[in-house]
């Protein structure tokens, strides 16, 4: 029986009517990125209404210092949000997936999987509320040079507080993908390295970090672009002088259409297209080559 | 032996120490900082502290004004309600428009399968904001989607359903809302159904039909009820997030679509009413509670039965 027969409709109608409805989705989730790119060519003041062709709004981009300081300062932020949330992340994953029982995990997996869902609003609150209170626990008259730091240049509002925050969401995508590979991985590769002699941390390194490295590579992305996208969270924790790249966005998008958004977005978009064909070339060729060598290995086996 | 197994001791308490310490002090204590803050009074330039030493007694000041005042303002009622209206009109379009998408999805050739799924998460990796933006030059005056309405005349019909305020007139409007919500949170939607659906076992089916099951009894009998927790985790993850939205209400809503995220933000950054941003925060998230809860258990029980 084929697959098509299966589903609830006439063979023939279902193909079509799934097409079609597959084909709309699509659609409707790239309309606005296709619109996005257009308007951003179009000579005129009104992003929408269709004058002609230009490249007028790149070369103001090009002298935009405050997008171009905040698109700079993002890519930092992101940067160390990636990295950092990667560590933090494949320590809950190993935490959740290899060690079954400890105390504390029912609240241990909640806080890992709330940020997932929470409202940002609320996330952004409570972490600035937070990172005031302790500011002002250290920060006295009578302060030391050591509380005068911390309260002013290590919880003062900054990049430093924005990191903060992008941590805790990136974190949770990070637990959530690697996690994800490691319930997948055969267990017994593992335990066969801890019987030939790996200590744990070899066991890590040599056997699992190599399987689970593609993961690791999505979950970094990831969370590099969450940071890179990231307004509420940033808006909470910014301090003067720390205005991300969407944070300048939202502004100029609060007060309508903008030609300058549509010019830097065509720049977003086409930079993240030429990543994701490069990496899935990567990965293909990767899983092809891992492919190969298994099938080599059968081979020398037999 | 013993030494390995001390070893292994001292890298576990590391593996979830670490992680676990970093939550409570990044996640947990924050929530109770706001709780705080949310029984505390307003000072003339900061928030009074709830224990403060007077005669050299310490005492405690817990003050329930901005919950009092929660309730006597009829305004801050009706957001709640609207933000929850709003975030189930935008699950239920999500699972009406998700669940068909991940079914096809999951029933098309194995081969482009992966090709189908990259086509999803794609928009992901472009910047949410600035899709979100997008929308308000589709929907403006001359934009293509107003121009494919108008030229539907499906501008009447949605004024006369109330959605728009006059027709022609889609921006800043429930319906440009919903539109933003849906399109955001779509891909919330289809990730865990698909997942979910692609898992099915088919032998179920042809069981079924063996047994006489017309297909479309079959798909209710079987396929609905086998992809429940696709379903539940799906309009989780598009119910909860809606509810707190910000950034699509300010920037596609309008004054007059009532959002609690919205209400959070003004409070803290335009009245600079901290006490009041808690109180807000503190009842949304009793709001959310259960939802979260039930999230939270179906995400534990995946996690399980993936092993």
């Amino acid at each position: 029986m084929s697959a098509a027969k299966r589903t609830p409709f006439g063979a023939g109608f279902a193909r079509v009517f799934g097409r079609a409805w597959l084909g709309a989705g699509y659609l409707f989730l790239y309309l606005p990125i296709v619109a996005l790119v257009v308007y951003s060519f179009n000579d005129s003041p009104i992003p929408n209404l269709w004058k002609g062709f230009t490249l007028k709004w790149y070369v103001k981009l090009a002298s935009d210092d405050e997008m171009l300081g905040g698109l700079w300062l993002s890519l930092k932020i992101a940067f160390f949000t990636a990295t950092s949330s990667l560590v933090l992340g494949t320590l809950a994953a190993f935490a959740l997936v290899k060690y079954r029982r400890f105390t504390g995990r029912t609240l241990f997996s909640g806080m890992v999987n709330a940020p997932l869902v929470m409202p940002e609003v609320i996330i952004g609150l409570s972490l600035l509320l937070m990172l005031v209170s302790v500011q002002r626990l250290f920060d006295s008259p009578n302060a030391g040079p050591i509380q005068f730091w911390i309260a002013n240049h290590l919880l003062g509002r900054g990049a430093m507080t924005i990191w903060f925050g992008h941590l805790l969401l990136g974190m949770a995508y990070a637990t959530v993908v690697v996690q994800a590979r490691l319930q997948g991985l055969n267990p017994q590769l593992e335990e066969a390295a801890m019987d030939l002699g790996a200590k744990p941390f070899q066991v890590f390194a040599l056997v699992t970090l190599p399987m689970i490295a593609q993961a690791l590579m999505s979950a970094w992305l990831l969370t590099f672009t969450l940071s890179l996208d990231d307004v509420v969270l940033s808006a909470f924790l910014n301090g003067p002088g720390s205005t991300t790249m969407p944070l300048v966005i939202f502004s100029r998008a609060r007060l309508g259409l903008n030609p300058s958004v549509n010019a830097i977005a065509t720049v977003i978009i086409t930079l993240v297209a030429i990543g994701t064909v490069v990496a899935s070339y990567l990965i293909a060729r990767a899983e092809r080559d891992r492919a190969n060598a298994i099938a080599q290995a059968q081979r020398d086996d037999g | 032996m013993s030494k390995l197994l001390a070893s292994l001791r001292r890298g576990r308490t590391a593996v979830i120490g670490v992680p676990f310490a970093w939550l409570v002090v990044f996640f947990l204590v924050p929530f109770l900082v706001v709780l705080k803050i949310s029984v505390s009074e307003m000072g003339t330039v900061s928030v009074n502290d709830i224990l403060s030493v007077k005669d050299g007694v310490l005492q405690l000041t817990l003050r329930g004004t901005s919950y009092a005042f929660l309730t006597q303002d009829s305004l801050y009622l009706q957001t709640y309600l609207s933000s929850i209206k709003y975030a189930a009109i935008t699950t239920a379009f999500c699972l009406g428009i998700g669940y068909p998408f991940s079914y096809f999805m999951a029933r098309a050739k194995a081969t482009i399968q992966p090709a189908l799924l990259m086509l999803v998460m794609l928009p992901f990796w472009t910047s949410f904001l600035l899709r979100v933006y997008a929308w308000k030059g589709l929907l403006d005056e001359n934009g293509w989607v107003w121009q494919l309405l108008i030229w539907l005349h499906l501008d009447q019909g949605l004024a006369l359903m109330g959605v728009i305020s006059a027709p022609g007139k889609f921006m800043n409007t429930p319906f440009s809302l919903v539109i933003g919500m849906v399109y955001t949170y779509l891909p919330f939607m289809i990730l865990p159904l698909y997942s979910n659906l692609a898992k099915m076992d088919l032998r179920l089916l042809e069981a079924a039909s063996d047994l006489g099951a017309t297909p479309w009894k079959a798909f209710w009998l079987i396929t609905v009820p086998l992809s429940k927790a696709g379903i539940i985790a799906g309009s989780m993850l598009v119910f909860i997030p809606c509810v707190g939205e910000f950034v699509i209400p300010e920037l596609l809503g309008g004054p007059q679509t009532l959002m609690i995220g919205r209400v959070l933000w003004d409070e803290f950054f335009s009245n600079n009413d901290w006490p009041m941003a808690s109180t807000v925060a503190v009842v949304m998230i009793l709001l959310i509670i259960v939802p979260l809860a039930i999230f939270n258990r179906y995400q534990a029980e995946a996690q399980e039965n993936a092993k």
